[in-house]
């Protein structure tokens, strides 16, 4: 079972967000492997650990996504693929699905798994648009994994409680949901064996991806308010000794 | 412009975000002089294309194949190909489902094109639609435009727009039209097998009349307890974000958002909640919200009847004992 996830470098989830015209200012903030790719990967890992095979962590991004890449490395991924772009988030997700896919497609694998959506763009797009440039099979927001006789059962979670299960054949595109499995820290022992694993640098020039958006962010902006919040200030004490009054007198909720 | 509304049902139930999309369809059609067609994809759903016809649209789009009576991507994908190239619309709404976002991506794909997803709004601007969707996690809006020519495509949130603005048909009912599709059982690699549901719900969010629901800031699983003990004081019932159920810290059943519970109480308290749109959709309904955290940006706010930027570990006990004490 050879597993390709795919897995965005995001913004820390706490760093002060500076919108730059169509972005943000990259410059003084953290980075972090995004939340929900990080499940992909544990499950990656799990079924290499079940039925063997080799997980291969691919990202596409600036320098720094090696980074996040190298923190797969030693949670158990064997290699890693870095596809160097310093503008890829001006890629639209058809565009990003492309260049993605040119990698993937000299690979050799069973499966590939994506989180379900990045932390900061949200498209939750890139696994469905992969299987259809790979034109394999896909399923997304997928909560277990079974495989057996080179086929998956897989249970997909529906809205408002349901699931589904549904058989789908290999190879295949999955989109993992968060909270599928716990995830692992990497071990000291899993930090040192990282250090001699291989990282592949592709330019994504050298891919010959013709990438015409199909969409542009024309700006981003911090969202007016739309209820007039009252905020209560003092300390601890005050506010909430004002607040029981407030819910007690004006709202006559408690 | 010309819109084609494709609207969900599963077994023979809709899923209510279309009609919301409908209204954004009849919105956008009154902003650009244009006009809305909707389609109803299944197997012997003709009384639910009957019904879309009562709403003002142009007409119903009725796209019925064996092959289509269980969802399966590769079916949707196939035939709803078929129905767009054939009805040649400019731009393609959906309703921003799980089910959508598991096939609409590669249908756009399939016809070359890009897909604005997860939207909340749109403007016209001189022609221009100009769609507005969230981005780091509701801490920022983007303006989104489409490059290139149509046919769009895009889906709206669930919220976004009001389902009870939908306009009904001017004269009665709309002409429903059957499309044609062809499809083979090759074409459908995925078997969808039985839907479940887990082990039922303990506790029912949606009958809690005060909430005391708790995020990231919470921190640790021992720090619950401080919580816990405040929806005591409340005489609420506890809940949580996805990220705290993920953990295992509370209990699945306890998760409210778009991937668990949508509640609307009297009263509901975010603790160190930064109000990612997953989790405020299963709790804007809320008569009174009120918000507790420390970062004064934190999107909850926006949503906010009464907003405290403060530790939460400082205003938990001050408001356990105020309540203590008031009660008392």
């Amino acid at each position: 079972m050879n597993t390709i996830v795919c897995i965005k470098q995001v913004p820390a989830k706490d760093a002060p967000l500076a919108i730059a015209g169509n972005w943000i200012n990259e410059s003084d903030i953290g980075f972090e492997m995004n939340e929900p790719d990080s499940y992909a990967l544990e499950e990656a890992l799990q079924l290499k650990e079940k039925h063997g095979g080799k997980v291969v962590a691919l990202s596409l991004g600036p320098e720094r996504v090696k980074q996040t890449i190298h923190e797969a490395l030693a949670k158990g991924a064997d290699r890693g693929i870095h596809i160097a772009d310093d503008h890829f988030a001006q890629l639209d997700p058809l565009g990003a699905a492309k260049v993605l896919a040119a990698v993937i497609a000299k690979e050799k694998y069973d499966l590939v798994l994506t989180g379900l959506q990045s932390d900061d763009c949200g498209f939750g797009q890139t696994g469905v648009l992969l299987a259809g440039l790979l034109n394999l099979p896909h399923a997304t927001i997928i909560m277990q994994i079974d495989v057996q006789d080179g086929e998956m059962k897989l249970k997909r979670e529906l809205e408002a409680g349901w699931f589904q299960w549904i058989e789908c054949p290999l190879p295949a595109v999955l989109s993992i949901q968060s909270g599928i499995n716990k995830v692992r820290y990497a071990t000291m022992k899993g930090i040192i064996a990282a250090k001699k694993k291989q990282i592949l640098t592709v330019a994504k020039e050298s891919l010959g991806v013709t990438v015409e958006p199909t969409q542009k962010i024309e700006k981003i902006y911090v969202p007016t308010k739309t209820k007039k919040t009252e905020f209560l200030t003092g300390t601890p004490k005050e506010m909430a000794a004002k607040l029981v009054q407030k819910l007690k007198v004006e709202r006559r909720v408690i | 412009m010309k819109i084609l509304v494709i609207a969900e049902q599963r077994q023979g139930k809709w899923n209510n975000t279309s009609f919301e999309t409908l209204v954004a369809a009849q919105q956008i059609a009154a902003a650009t002089s244009g006009t809305v067609s909707a389609a109803v994809v299944g197997k012997s759903v003709a009384a639910l294309a009957e019904e879309l016809a009562t709403k003002d649209v142009a007409d119903v789009l009725l796209v019925e194949h064996e092959l289509l009576e269980s969802y399966t991507p590769d079916g949707y994908c196939t035939a709803l190909k078929q129905v767009v190239e054939a009805a040649k619309p400019d731009l393609v709404l959906f309703p921003h489902t799980y089910q959508v976002r598991d096939f609409a991506p590669a249908l756009a794909a399939m016809l070359g094109k890009g897909m604005v997803g997860d939207c909340v709004g749109f403007r016209n601007e001189g022609g221009k639609l100009v769609f507005v969707r969230q981005m780091f996690q509701g801490k920022t809006v983007a303006d989104v435009t489409f490059t290139g020519a149509a046919p769009w495509f895009a889906s709206f949130q669930s919220g976004a727009f009001r389902a009870d603005l939908l306009t009904a048909h001017r004269s009665g009912k709309a002409p429903v039209n059957a499309a044609k599709v062809e499809l083979k059982a090759a074409d459908i690699r995925t078997k969808p097998l039985e839907m479940f549901k887990e082990a039922k719900s303990a506790v029912d969010l949606t009958q809690a009349p005060v909430i005391v629901a708790i995020g990231r800031g919470i921190k640790a699983r021992e720090n619950i307890v401080q919580a816990e003990a405040l929806a005591k004081a409340l005489g609420g019932e506890i809940a949580a974000t996805r990220p705290i159920c993920d953990e295992g810290w509370l209990p699945l059943d306890r998760q409210i958002g778009s991937s668990g519970q949508t509640v609307a109480p009297k009263l509901y308290l975010a603790l160190g909640i930064s109000g990612a749109i997953q989790h405020v959709v299963g709790m804007k309904g809320s008569r009174t919200i009120v918000a507790v955290n420390k970062d004064q940006h934190a999107p909850i706010f926006e949503i906010a009847d009464y907003g405290i930027v403060a530790d939460i570990f400082e205003v938990m006990p001050a408001l356990t004992a105020e309540l203590q004490k008031t009660k008392g």
